[in-house]
């Protein structure tokens, strides 16, 4: 019985470490993304994502440009460029008002960088897809409608 | 560590055009397998560039960038030979980090 009982304290102070060892390895990764806006890339809503990047509301501008073709055949890898001619642009995002989470990306636009970014993104279905800059403090943004002709999700 | 990166990075008229293409599944977390199961997200979380160890470009992605993630972006500056340095990092901690000499 003695036995037994030191068996079991044994495997539970075990456990007690494995959860500590497992708990600290979720903390590294947490530290490495500290600048990874989590409520910005959960948001629902392009308001919402605006939000969470610390704006309160994003008018439309002309100095803000989409570069896309009006129809995508796949809707897994759609092709897009996001421009600002703003002077001060400081963030460029990219929203995909469709897919279950709006927000694709955001670049950071330091001194060195013309704010002009290509990437490729993946779109669930016919949708409006939104640039939005940060210049000078405010958000101003940009909306194309991309057709999708077959979605995204099925991978 | 992931598969290496292709980077190519021109210098033209004082800016520097970088071309990433970066080997990643980009799991969005939306999709189930054949036995109904969701299958978890897996994807690139920031993305970082620098030029002659200077820090130029950060970005934060979402699972709907798409697979085997395409980036273009431009830098002033830069001239042959100097070096580009691209590094990313995924949500369950893995990073690969590849250079790229401007041509």
């Amino acid at each position: 019985m003695t036995d037994k009982t030191v068996g079991r304290r044994w495997v539970v102070k075990r456990g007690a470490v494995l959860a500590a060892l497992a708990a600290a390895g979720m903390v590294v990764p947490k530290e490495l993304f500290a600048s990874w806006n989590k409520a910005a890339f959960e948001g629902k809503t392009a308001d919402e994502v605006v939000k969470a990047l610390g704006g309160s509301s994003a008018a439309a501008s002309g100095e803000v440009q989409i570069i896309a073709s009006d129809i995508a055949e796949n809707g897994a890898v759609v092709p897009i460029q996001a421009v600002s001619r703003l002077a001060n642009t400081q963030q460029i995002a990219i929203l995909v008002l469709a897919n279950p989470n709006v927000l694709a990306a955001v670049f950071d636009v330091g001194p060195d960088i013309v704010p002009d970014f290509t990437t490729r993104i993946k779109m669930s279905q016919t949708s409006n897809v939104i640039v939005l800059v940060k210049a000078d403090g405010k958000f101003v943004s940009a909306t194309k409608e991309i057709k999708v002709t077959l979605g995204g999700c099925g991978g | 560590m992931g598969s290496p990166m292709r980077i190519r990075a021109a210098s033209k008229d004082g800016v520097t055009e970088v071309r990433i293409l970066m080997n990643h599944e980009m799991e969005t977390g939306q999709r189930r397998d054949g036995a109904g199961n969701v299958v978890p997200a897996w994807f690139i979380q920031e993305v970082k560039a620098s030029l002659n160890g200077k820090n130029v470009m950060q970005a934060q992605w979402g699972p709907s960038i798409a697979k085997n993630p395409y980036l273009a972006f431009k830098v002033k500056g830069g001239k042959a030979g100097d070096k580009v340095s691209v590094t990313w990092v995924d949500n369950k901690g893995d990073s690969r980090t590849d250079e790229a000499n401007v041509t």
